[in-house]
């Protein structure tokens, strides 16, 4: 299996933390794959681990267990430099543009650094010029490279942090809600920039948000996360015309319509999201579930594939599918 | 204008700016808007539009130097609130008129229980004291589905979304005629976003309170206001009910935040039509209609004069030389816009 479909391919990870009133399941048993070139997007409420996920996919944090095989290799076995070289294949672009990038370093030198770290330019002349390509790539004028982060606005500071990014070539990137502290007109220049270089570079994207239009708008396909877990996971189309899991229904249903007429149906869930620490058995959601029966409660459900290529995790699918 | 509708709120040609080392920063320019008794107005722009700064010149918070109410009127019940003593403005803070903020970690007193958060508001407003405010505050945090033994907690001890029900309940405690509410479900997630704004829905038609509503976002105004005002770089561009905008956008710079927008219907893999360029420098504004170097359907004129606000159809004020029609089409998608400059 050197050279595998699937870029990412996920199973079984875990990531617990030790908190003080007990553990904390912030990942917990979750398997996925994302196809070389596609994107999968990932959507859930603030404190579902989506974005531990996403950092220990790409080893900024140690698993609990489980693997993360990458182009076919299991990356959370790798040390040395093979590890180094995972980190450049694998990198990160973070949510907010304010505080992810040093205000003490100017444009160049912030879009500079990783290449410096990794010797990858051999004179200073090749440095510049990479440097040059980078800005123009991801849309920064040539003006703005003496110019510091607190000069420039949310746009173009998220600029600088893709163009970090891009800068060692890697192959898969995490992107941890990269628009969601920009406003409407400057996340659309974005949105159109990532799409255009996933387009012109074939980059593997994990594009995590809590925005349900914007992720529609970017992924191939879209998993859904609750307290740790996946409980949903289909193609972009599937997902939004037909959802199965009641939280996914819920969701969508939640999201308010920018048009007047008559208004869909909307489900309001009751209560908060529990505590990731200590969760109690069966499925996580069964505390705010409509459908709830028994055995909800008893046993946690597994992620089954329904129909195919949609991946639903409830005891009651098959009553939602003939409701739906 | 029509003299028999019930006018609550009239603000006439405001203008605030803020003097800082860098230059005047012109931030609301000759607002004119009013909002009906009942009803809800959403108030939709970027950072930096002037939204809160209008909102904040209603209650006379805006801070005074650097900011400045540099003309206009503002009518609260037909009364001025620029020339209300210190007295009047007290019982319009939070008495008549109640605000709720963005972040309800830091809007709320961390040392204080929420009940204690509440009587206080009570106290100094309805006059009721010891029980009576007690029973009051319960009473609110019932109505907004917090249970009664929960008052003793402090806001620490509840999550994001009962923590902004909370400041819902003092806000309401008071009976006031005007809520403003500044982005008040930012922080939430959808879900609870979705019972948040349910719930002041619901209240505000049980009450009868008016509501001024600023967000960015056009899908939270359409479920909850009547009409909608659009501002952008300081001034108001476009303001009409929620039928007339959203079917039938007159200014370009609407146009363009609509198609900005990505949403659960828009069709899968286009792209994003957007505006190009950026909002302009505060301090600097271009000449003519502030909108214009941006605009797909700018004219010469548009670069040399403003238009002024104008009402093209009734109830439906542009500030546009040449408002859109349904023949007008979309320039913004017709011309995909180059990012990089």
């Amino acid at each position: 299996m050197t050279m595998s479909d699937n870029l990412i391919d996920i199973r079984h990870l875990k990531k617990y933390f030790n908190v003080s009133s007990g553990l904390l399941h912030a990942v917990d048993d979750v398997s996925l794959t994302i196809p070389r070139g596609k994107t999968l997007g990932l959507v859930g409420e603030s404190g579902c681990g989506k974005s531990t996920l996403g950092r220990v996919i790409i080893g900024l944090i140690k698993e609990t267990a489980g693997e993360v095989f990458f182009n076919g290799e299991d990356a959370t076995k790798f040390s040395g430099e093979k590890r180094a070289e995972f980190r450049r294949h694998a990198q990160i672009v973070f949510q907010d543009p304010f505080s992810s990038l040093n205000p003490r370093m100017s444009v160049s030198q912030l879009i500079s650094e990783p290449l410096i770290i990794n010797k990858s330019c051999k004179s200073k002349a090749e440095l510049d010029a990479k440097v040059a390509e980078l800005m123009d790539l991801v849309g920064l004028a040539s003006r703005l490279t003496t110019s510091f982060p607190h000069e420039l606005d949310g746009g173009r500071r998220q600029r600088i942090g893709i163009a970090r990014a891009l800068a060692l070539n890697p192959e898969f990137i995490v992107l941890d809600e990269p628009v969601s502290a920009l406003d409407v007109c400057i996340q659309a220049q974005v949105l159109n920039l990532l799409a255009d270089l996933r387009e012109s570079r074939g980059y593997t994207y994990l594009f995590i948000s809590h925005n349900l239009s914007v992720v529609r708008y970017v992924s191939d396909e879209v998993a859904v996360m609750y307290l740790g877990k996946v409980v949903e996971k289909a193609d972009n189309s599937t997902l939004f015309r037909q959802p199965l899991h009641p939280y996914t229904q819920a969701l969508l249903s939640a999201v308010p319509i920018a048009s007047v007429g008559p208004k869909k149906q909307r489900i309001i869930l009751e209560g908060d999201v529990p505590s990731p620490v200590n969760p109690p058995a069966g499925c996580r959601f069964a505390g705010r579930c409509m459908y709830r029966q028994e055995i909800c409660t008893q046993q946690t459900p597994e992620l089954v594939e329904v129909e195919p290529n949609h991946f639903v995790a409830c005891h009651c699918t098959g009553h939602l599918v003939r409701h739906a | 204008m029509s003299e028999n509708k019930d006018i609550l709120l009239d603000i006439r040609d405001l203008s605030v700016q803020f003097n800082t080392d860098s230059g005047v920063v012109k931030a609301v320019n000759h607002l004119n808007m009013h909002l009906e008794r009942g009803k809800s107005l959403g108030f939709v722009g970027e950072t930096g539009a002037g939204k809160t700064t209008t909102a904040l010149s209603i209650l006379q918070l805006v801070q005074t130097p650097p900011g400045e109410i540099t003309g206009g009127e503002i009518l609260f019940n037909g009364q001025d609130v620029r020339k209300m003593t210190d007295a009047e403005k007290r019982r319009l803070r939070g008495g008549d008129v109640s605000m709720i903020f963005q972040d309800p970690m830091t809007s709320l007193n961390p040392i204080m229980t929420v009940e204690d958060q509440i009587t206080e508001m009570v106290q100094l407003h309805l006059n009721l004291k010891g029980e009576a405010a007690r029973e009051r505050a319960i009473e609110m945090l019932r109505l907004v589905g917090i249970r009664p033994e929960r008052a003793k907690d402090f806001p620490h001890q509840f999550s994001g979304g009962m923590r902004q029900r909370v400041v819902i309940a003092i806000a309401l405690a008071c009976r006031p005629q005007l809520i403003i509410a500044d982005e008040p479900t930012t922080a939430l997630d959808v879900t609870i976003q979705a019972q948040v704004l349910e719930l002041i829905k619901k209240l505000q038609q049980s009450e009868k309170t008016s509501m001024l509503l600023i967000t960015h976002d056009l899908g939270i105004v359409a479920e909850t206001c009547d009409t909608v005002a659009i501002m952008y770089a300081g001034h108001l561009v476009e303001y009409a009910d929620i039928k007339s905008l959203y079917t039938n956008p007159k200014h370009p710079y609407t146009q363009g935040l609509f198609n900005a927008v990505p949403t659960l219907e828009s069709p899968l893999g286009s792209r994003l039509a957007v505006i190009p360029g950026l909002p302009p420098d505060p301090t600097n504004l271009p000449k003519g209609c502030s909108f214009s170097p941006r605009c797909p359907y700018a004219q010469p004129i548009c670069h040399e004069k403003a238009c002024g606000m104008r009402e093209i159809e009734p109830g439906h004020f542009v500030d546009c030389h040449f408002p859109l029609t349904p023949e007008s089409g979309n320039k913004f998608l017709e011309h995909p816009a180059k990012e990089a400059e």
